[in-house]
């Protein structure tokens, strides 16, 4: 099931890329206007959190009913545990670089198809965060498991 | 910008949130990018996750397919070299100590009501917000 749990993987991975350039969430200059609430704004966050919402709480919700997803013995969501300091902490410190350039994670990765240098040093620089959290906090987060 | 057309990020989000309800009942697994990505370069368990990496290529093949044949992005990149890079260690830091991003936290935890979720997406939307409200008055506009 290794294999059908890659394919899936891709095919998944696939339709966020597809999903990231027509919604232009791919482009910082549109996400920056979003979050630019007291200048010129640009509702088009909103618009793709609405829509992703629509079919991933209709998938949760059939989760709730199976037993097993289609290719492993048992889901791996964490149950809902209470925020504590580092989700809030770790919360302000990504707020605050993502309103610096308006990248987040998934459209960072498939902003590197643009071949832009910018992309690719802030990529790097996130890479070198995330290391530097594995180094100095240590514990895996089991939330991303 | 003044060209929003919301056909766009809906068919967008709509298929964003495809890929994360899809992954969960395939895999079983949260589509947070954040963690796909430590998992990939081998930071959350036993080397470089499969699912990781196949998940991250996917991504870069959709961007690309979607690129040359659905839509040619104007990716707008106007942040100074050092800004990319205290902006990059802080969303890869606060990513991995707050579990999540805008995928993990707000597409998936949002939808499986997760109350972590909830705060975290709630304090990194508002702290966005601040970050680029504070910008704009420093640079007057300029950011």
């Amino acid at each position: 099931m290794m294999l059908a749990r890659i394919l899936a993987a891709v095919l998944c991975g696939l339709l966020f890329g597809l999903g990231l350039v027509v919604s232009d969430m791919i482009n910082p200059a549109r996400v920056l206007a979003f979050l630019d609430i007291a200048g010129n704004w640009d509702p088009s966050l909103a618009f793709v959190m609405g829509g992703a919402l629509l079919p991933s709480s209709i998938a949760y919700w059939i989760r709730k009913r199976q037993a097993a997803p289609a290719f492993d013995d048992r889901f791996h969501v964490p149950a809902n545990g209470r925020p504590d300091v580092a989700l809030v902490g770790g919360a302000v410190l990504f707020g605050l670089g993502w309103g610096l350039v308006g990248l987040c994670p998934g459209p960072a990765i498939a902003a590197l198809t643009t071949g832009r240098w910018q992309v690719g040093l802030f990529v790097a620089a996130m890479l070198a965060g995330m290391i530097f959290h594995r180094l100095t906090f240590g514990r895996p987060s089991p939330a991303t498991q | 910008m003044n060209d929003f057309n919301m056909m766009w990020p809906l068919a967008g989000g709509l298929l964003i949130g495809l890929s994360a309800g899809l992954y969960l009942l395939t895999t079983g697994r949260i589509a947070g990018i954040s963690g796909l990505t430590a998992a990939a370069i081998g930071l959350t368990g036993a080397g470089f996750s499969k699912l990781g990496i196949g998940f991250l290529g996917g991504i870069l093949a959709g961007a690309a397919l979607a690129s040359a044949f659905i839509r040619q992005p104007e990716v707008v990149v106007t942040s100074s070299a050092p800004l990319l890079v205290i902006a990059g260690l802080l969303v890869g830091f606060g990513t991995r100590l707050g579990s999540g991003c805008t995928s993990g936290h707000g597409v998936c935890g949002l939808a499986r009501l997760s109350p972590r979720s909830l705060v975290a997406t709630l304090i990194f939307m508002t702290v966005a917000a601040a970050t680029v409200f504070v910008v704009h008055l420093v640079t007057g506009g300029q950011a």
